[in-house]
């Protein structure tokens, strides 16, 4: 089992008497190689969870297993991909991946190769010396996922990466995401709240509930690959869980209306 | 290139009317002098060296001062934006500090270092040290926790957080604190030059008035001017430039 998450809770305590239960008792297995897409309503807990297994930030209770090891921190065995892209401003993109290799301590000699290998992966050989603000939005997240990827982890988590970019451009990285899958063999968690890019990326949808987040239904999709978002038999998959998900958003909904009665 | 030849033709006017203002001796040349002869001051003041000196005095107490407190400010911007106790201590402390001006320092300095350049200096370096180290700890304080998160699933810890991503990120913040800093260091030197400590552009300044000598009073307030003007154009305004580029902060002219 390459990642393991045996029974997470976490709670934020806001103030003394007011406090969100973010996540509770959750558990699952992840295979190495494996695609896993984390789909749940906004404010489920999905990233927290992520930031849990990448060692940003700590559960009540439960733990975190990946090769049978508990994790403490971060590390350099899994890196997260952020929803806004996290790209340092005052490097330009070949010294952007280049920093993730100084933090694993590779010698800049041996840098060269690894940073135009991962940036042709992601199509940006010719963008060498541009400066974050020179870029487009999916641009900077091509950036993002060649600096993990050089970092050479075995496990990628992505926090709804795609989700600040227009439809085109999140339909390409799609199926360059899918095609780097392939040929890197990583492990992936990928959170989402949108069920068609779950489906499309995915073996594995893990849906969660509404808050607190739990484990609702575990979905395999073994549709075969490329697989695109106009595809029929996708829509099919998509219908399928999109009911399940609108149960747990409406619910979501309800609790946050109740809340405000409470309140008011 | 339009805006060029309006301030040209502006300041010949300003000198013109002035020029022709002196000449026509409405007030006596003690109290009103001409330009030509502000500038026969200037040209006299460096032939026989005075100038030149008070210059070099001048500006040797400002890079020590200013020096000083570059160091200063930015360890302490550092330690004010990263530890919540220092800040809520120390940090208030120095926002009340602030309230003073720095030439207030100046008797303290005297009584402490009396009459010599390690007073000067003193008064240089409260007037910088304060605001250049609260622009550096705001500076840390607003790094976005983002950059930090990225970094450290990168794996990067310590001293590389701080010097690889934390200052980087600072820096906007640290230059205009250190322009800042810098204004009120020549403001403080001058202040502190033209009440005690002699040599130096303020003591030329004192000087002139003690020997009725309005040019060479103009006269040193203009090389003042003209060096406030130099650092900015020499060294602020190229690293500002430099940072508005690389953030992408540059505004459409």
């Amino acid at each position: 089992m390459k990642l393991s998450v045996r029974s997470i809770s976490k709670v934020f305590h806001h103030s003394q008497r007011e406090s969100t239960t973010a996540l509770e008792n959750l558990s699952f297995d992840v295979q190495a190689g494996e695609f896993i897409c984390l789909l749940g309503p906004s404010g489920c807990g999905k990233t927290t969870l992520l930031n849990i297994i990448a060692g940003l930030d700590q559960p009540d209770s439960g733990t975190v297993l990946i090769d049978g090891k508990e994790i403490i921190g971060p590390g350099r065995d899994r890196v997260v991909i952020f929803q806004e892209p996290s790209l340092f401003p005052w490097l330009n993109v070949v010294d952007n991946v280049s920093f993730g290799l100084d933090c694993i301590g590779i010698p800049k000699k041996k840098q060269a190769p690894k940073i135009v290998e991962y940036l042709r992966m992601v199509g940006l050989s010719s963008f060498k010396k541009a400066y974050m603000h020179e870029l487009s939005g999916g641009m900077k997240q091509r950036v993002a996922l060649a600096r993990a990827l050089a970092i050479e982890p075995d496990i990628l988590l992505m926090d709804e990466p795609f989700a600040a970019l227009d439809a085109q451009t999140r339909d390409m990285l799609h199926s360059e995401l899918q095609e780097i899958w392939r040929a890197t063999g990583k492990t992936i968690l990928f959170v989402t709240h949108n069920v068609r890019e779950a489906l499309v990326l995915g073996d594995r949808v893990l849906l969660l509930s509404a808050r607190p987040g739990r484990l609702k239904r575990d979905f395999r999709c073994q549709l075969p690959r490329p697989r695109h978002i106009e595809d029929f038999a996708l829509v099919e998959a998509v219908r399928d869980v999109l009911s399940d998900l609108r149960e747990e958003v409406l619910a979501a909904q309800q609790k946050e209306l109740d809340h405000e009665k409470l309140v008011s | 290139m339009k805006s060029w030849f309006l301030r040209i033709c502006f300041y010949a006017l300003l000198i013109l009317v002035w020029e022709i203002l002196a000449r026509l001796e409405i007030w006596p040349s003690y109290i009103f002098p001409s330009p030509s002869k502000v500038l026969l001051s200037i040209w006299n003041g460096f032939a026989d060296g005075s100038y030149p000196l008070a210059i070099y005095i001048s500006l040797r107490r400002l890079a020590m001062g200013y020096g000083i407190s570059l160091v200063l400010g930015i360890s302490l911007g550092i330690l004010l934006g990263r530890i919540q106790i220092v800040q809520k201590t120390l940090g208030s402390l120095i926002l009340g500090l602030q309230a003073l001006p720095s030439v207030c320092w100046l008797p303290l300095a005297l009584l402490w270092f009396g009459l010599s350049e390690k007073a000067i200096i003193f008064v240089v370096i409260m007037g910088a040290v304060l605001s250049i180290s609260l622009a550096t700890a705001d500076g840390i304080r607003n790094t976005p926790p983002l950059f930090l998160n990225a970094a450290k699933t990168m794996g990067a810890a310590g001293f590389q957080l701080y010097f690889r991503v934390i200052l980087p990120a600072a820096l906007p913040s640290i230059v205009s604190g250190m322009k800042l800093g810098w204004s009120f260091a020549w403001r403080s030197l001058m202040a502190g030059e033209l009440l005690y400590v002699g040599l130096g552009l303020g003591h030329l300044l004192t000087m002139g008035r003690e020997l009725n000598d309005m040019s060479q009073v103009i006269a040193v307030m203009l090389i003042i001017v003209m060096i406030g003007l130099l650092v900015d154009f020499l060294v602020f305004a190229p690293i500002e430039r430099a940072i508005r580029e690389r953030w992408g902060l540059q505004t459409a002219r």
